[in-house]
């Protein structure tokens, strides 16, 4: 897979997010305490909540609107979030790069 | 291809002679290969050895006891002049190679140009220096080699201070190592724990708690701004404004491969000299081996691995086929007390699961991270007799599910005991903060026949008052009398604890625990990091409890907090400036309208506070526009906090013909005393200037009616999801004394709420005669409030909107990248 790089680890948070912007709207790029990297579509299903702001436990993110709780990997809670492959390398944050050539849905 | 390190029609013409094999760096891994090469085949290689430092190689680990005094140079050396004499080897110590030159080569140092038939780089790595003013002064040092620990040692540290920058691995050592010398040592580490690479939080502070009993300071997010001093170090000045005098300064930040030579001579070099599992780099004439590679994306800073690529270079020197693979290292610290172990991958992950064991009375913390019922990751700290078997069932890969349930225990099996918090304290420690009644105390009186908690009370007044320490006092009851008391299980704070809010507080005071890691660690809690309820509770427990020793842990903090602004249903933000006391002016409604339209404000509503609320900003657009309300002299109104909202007040004797006292003054005097803290819950006050009550003072947290005689002080009103009617705790005749009651009474309810009770669930609780004994009865306590509060306010009473709009934090409010912008492939 193709994948892009975003930007320096040390730009998002532990235990927190940044945004990327897409023309698949905008992606949330969780980093936990233990610096793993995860990659969902900054949209909750619920109500559209930025999951991007919500208090990030272990390899979780409850939404900061309503309080679902999402697994960060698989994207399943209740409801299920678009997730996109990402990883660390050598310090860096790379994306799957298919957000960025794939025209708006 | 051929495994010989000459490529085909490459190898050297002239026969008779040996090829000549060049080695730059005598490092403990150049050192270990030429043990094999030279067991395996001596004499087949001519070889010269370089290295930069003027002796052969050495011990480099064992760096930290000669630091310390435990050892001395000569007993780590592991390579003297006689056995590379007895061996042939051409030393040139003190001579450093300055290029490679590929077409002819050749190395090159100051005494000239020597040739080479194959060729080994082993450079090693190379510190990180911060690039900070003063980074260059004497007195500075790194941690690498013998001349850097001989200047530590020769600044004759006893007595003086010593900074180190870096709380990894050397770091650590090298603190240990000037403090076993006497110095006075403080660590300066960036991160949130010590050895954040190798330990997760729970293990961190562990270890920072054995380092600060003997003696050494530990300051974690510490960012270092500039080493101060004339002619030498003198002291440390961090980013938050914190100075470290410092005779002495080690800077051990990190490691670098040293990479120049390579990257100089147009080897292919990423992080590391680049190396195939034959440990040849893209010249197929030179090859590198130990810290200064980078194999397969990974680079290296343990030994172990290292002596495996000694293994693997020595076979393909000699034609011999061998591949490399790393393997997981264990780490440990060489900082005797200190026992800590780590292995393997302990990162989260939703496939993976965590074991978790503590035991506070030991001080033990041990978790495995597992996967498909496989041990991928360990660590441990205060009992790691376990970690090689630990480390063994993960190489080996071994299916764990039918001892899964004592697998922690280890290959012996203990268990967890819920009372082990309170068995742990001594019995000095303060379990009824407000009787102060130790736990000896309520043990004794147990032990002298009072087996009830009612009789517990009667003869210790322990949890007489208000009440909140119940629980540990039925624990301590417990601990005393055994089976025989069955004590109530009280709620737990949340899934991660069974330890109630209550006992919780109480515990943070008696324990001085002063970070979540360390409550998790010492009230045992069964999760690694906590949830998304109990982090921002103990967030607010600590910094309430420790102001000036806690720092605030901003991801611990629902959005509104983290954000300061109150995120709306469709992720946009409103905005509320203080106002304080709902009196505004004709400039500052200007600014209020200037942002609004430069910020195309969608809508501007008047509160039901008494102030403006900007609703529908840009999460993007919130540093700029604070730093134009900033400008006007407005700070946040923090419409988003558990901490002070807004005083509401009416006109008062200023304007109204009914007016008794000046309640807009008051209510003024009152928000610019109170503003910034954090409290339980929300906080809202409200003075009226007569009984008529204008301001609705009566339904408030606080609420003040002035009257002829003075101030009538009643609390814990709601207007909310309930509706409930102020009670009076104080009349009297003076501004400051209403005042100084408000104050205290805050302060009661920051120290002993639960987190998330406003003043109305929590005042019935303790009882308001709790209360007003507490805050108006008793002169020296009510001012001894009213000074910890001050304390409190020294470090919160200030604008986080100024600190965020500062045009270096702006960007972070941003997207990290915009990639709809980008060119489509
Ligand atoms: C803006 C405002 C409504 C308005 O347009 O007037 C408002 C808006 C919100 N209120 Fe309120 N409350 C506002 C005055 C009030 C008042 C009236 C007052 O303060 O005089 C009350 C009743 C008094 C009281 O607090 O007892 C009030 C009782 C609540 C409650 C119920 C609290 C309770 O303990 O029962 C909540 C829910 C909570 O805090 O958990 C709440 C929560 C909220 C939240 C924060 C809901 C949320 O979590 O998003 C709303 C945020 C909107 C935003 O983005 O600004 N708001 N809210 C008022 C802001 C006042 C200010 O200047 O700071
Ligand atoms: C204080 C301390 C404690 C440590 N503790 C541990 C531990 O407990 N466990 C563990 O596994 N690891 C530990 N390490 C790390 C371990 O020492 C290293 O991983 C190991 O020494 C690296 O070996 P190397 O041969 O790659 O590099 P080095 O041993 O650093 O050798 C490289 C040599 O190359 C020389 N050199 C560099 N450039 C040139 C040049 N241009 N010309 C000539 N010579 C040059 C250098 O002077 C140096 O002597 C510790 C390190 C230190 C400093
Ligand atoms: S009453 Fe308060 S919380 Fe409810 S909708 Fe209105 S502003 Fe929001
Ligand atoms: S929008 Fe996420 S929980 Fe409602």
């Amino acid at each position: 897979m193709n994948m892009i790089d975003i930007g320096p680890l040390s730009n998002i948070p532990r235990e927190g997010a940044r945004v990327v912007k897409t023309r698949l709207g905008c992606v949330a790029v969780f980093r936990t305490a233990t610096d793993q990297v995860f990659a969902l579509q900054d949209r909750c299903p619920h109500k559209g909540g930025p999951l991007s702001e919500g208090i990030v436990h272990g390899t979780h993110v409850t939404c900061p609107l309503h309080n679902r709780v999402f697994d960060l990997s698989t994207g399943l809670g209740e409801g299920e979030v678009p997730t996109y492959a990402a990883r660390v390398e050598g310090g860096r944050v790379l994306i799957d790069s298919t957000l960025l050539s794939r025209s708006a849905a | 291809m051929s495994a010989s390190p000459f490529p085909p029609g490459l190898a050297p013409a002239t026969a008779p002679a040996r090829p000549k094999l060049v080695v730059i760096g005598a490092g403990m891994a150049s050192g270990r290969m030429l043990e094999h090469l030279l067991e395996a085949a001596p004499g087949r290689f001519d070889i010269t050895l370089f290295n930069a430092e003027p002796r052969g190689n050495y011990n480099r680990l064992m760096l930290s006891p000669v630091l310390s005094g435990e050892k001395t140079y000569a007993e780590i050396v592991t390579h003297d002049d006689a056995w590379y004499a007895a061996r042939g080897v051409t030393c040139r110590f003190g001579e450093a190679v300055t290029a490679i030159d590929r077409d002819r080569r050749t190395v090159r140092t100051a005494r000239g140009d020597t040739p080479y038939d194959a060729l080994v780089i082993a450079t090693g790595s190379a510190p990180f220096i911060l690039p900070v003013q003063g980074r260059d002064l004497p007195g500075v040092v790194t941690y690498r080699d013998l001349e850097d620990t001989e200047a530590m040692i020769a600044t004759g540290v006893a007595g003086k201070d010593a900074v180190v920058i870096g709380g990894g691995l050397l770091g650590l050592e090298a603190a240990a190592g000037m403090a076993a010398r006497g110095a006075r040592v403080t660590v300066v580490h960036l991160m949130g724990h010590l050895m954040e690479r190798q330990l997760d939080p729970a293990a961190g502070y562990l270890l920072q708690r054995d380092l600060e009993r003997r003696g050494i300071t530990v300051h974690c997010k510490g960012a270092t701004k500039a080493i101060l001093g004339t002619d030498r170090a003198e002291a440390v000045l961090l980013e938050d404004g914190t100075v470290y005098p410092a005779d002495l300064v080690c800077m051990a930040v990190g490691i670098r491969p040293e990479t120049r030579l390579a990257t100089d001579a147009g080897l292919e070099v990423a992080r590391g000299v680049m190396v195939d599992s034959t440990l040849r780099t893209s010249d197929p004439h030179i090859f590198a081996l130990g810290e200064c590679v980078e194999h397969d994306g990974q680079l290296f800073g343990l030994v172990a691995p290292l002596y495996d690529q000694a293994q693997v270079l020595a076979a393909t020197l000699l034609g011999q086929e061998a591949a490399f693979a790393p393997v997981q290292t264990a780490t440990k610290l060489k900082v005797t007390g200190c026992d800590l172990f780590s292995a393997g991958d302990f990162a989260d992950a939703p496939d993976r699961e965590d074991i978790v064991f503590r035991d506070p009375g030991r001080g033990i913390y041990k978790r495995l991270v597992l996967k498909d019922d496989r041990i991928l990751g360990a660590v441990m700290y205060g009992d790691t007799a376990d970690g090689s078997w630990f480390a063994g069932l993960m190489k080996d890969g071994t299916d764990i599910r039918a001892t899964r349930d004592t697998l922690i225990f280890g290959p012996g099996a203990g268990k967890a005991d819920p009372l082990a918090a309170v068995a742990a304290l001594p019995d000095a420690a303060e379990i009824c903060g407000c009787n102060g009644v130790s736990k000896g105390a309520i043990a004794g009186a147990v032990r002298g026949g009072a087996c009830t908690l009612e009789a517990v009370r009667t003869c210790t007044k322990a949890s007489a008052s208000c009440g909140t320490c119940t629980g540990l006092v039925e624990q301590v009851m417990k601990l005393t009398l055994g089976d025989d008391f069955a004590a109530p299980a009280p709620a737990g704070m949340c899934k991660c604890t069974d330890h109630s809010h209550e006992d919780v507080r109480r515990l943070i005071k008696s324990m001085a625990l002063k970070s979540i890691p360390a409550v998790m660690q010492e009230l045992g809690w069964t999760t690694a990091g906590g949830c998304a309820s109990c982090r921002p509770a103990l967030n607010f427990y600590l910094l309430a409890d420790w102001p000036l020793e806690y720092r605030d842990d901003r991801q611990s903090r629902f959005v509104n907090e983290r954000n300061h602004a109150n995120i709306q249903k469709d992720g946009t933000y409103s905005v509320v400036p203080r106002m304080w006391g709902g009196v505004t002016t004709p400039a500052e409604l200007r600014a209020i309208a200037d942002a609004a339209e430069k910020y195309d404000v969608p809508m501007v509503k008047v509160t039901g506070g008494q102030r403006i609320d900007l609703l529908g900003v840009r999460k993007e657009d919130l540093p700029r526009m604070w730093a134009d309300l900033n400008a006007a002299g407005m700070v946040s109104g923090h419409a988003y906090s558990k901490g002070l909202r807004t005083v509401k007040t009416c006109v008062g004797t200023e304007f109204c013909r009914f007016g008794t006292q000046d309640s807009t003054g008051l209510g003024i005097r009152l928000e610019k005393l109170l503003w910034g803290t954090w409290t339980p819950h929300k906080v809202k006050l409200g003075v009226s200037g007569c009984p008529r009550n204008c301001a609705e003072a009566t339904c408030k947290d606080v609420g003040i009616v002035c009257v002829e005689s003075g101030y009538q002080v009643s609390v814990a009103g709601a207007a909310g999801m309930e509706v409930k009617a102020t009670e009076l705790i104080a009349a009297v005749p003076t501004e400051d004394e209403a005042v100084e009651i408000t104050t205290a009474f805050i302060q009661l309810y920051r120290e002993h709420a639960r987190y998330l009770d406003r003043p109305y669930k929590w005042v019935p609780k303790v009882g308001l005669s709790w209360v007003i004994a507490q805050v108006v009865d008793d002169l020296p306590n009510r001012r001894a409030l009213v000074a910890r509060f001050e304390v409190s306010q020294s470090v919160y009473r200030r604008d986080p909107w100024a600190e965020h709009a500062r045009p270096e934090e702006r960007t972070k409010w941003g997207p990290m990248a915009d990639l709809s912008l980008e060119a489509a492939e």
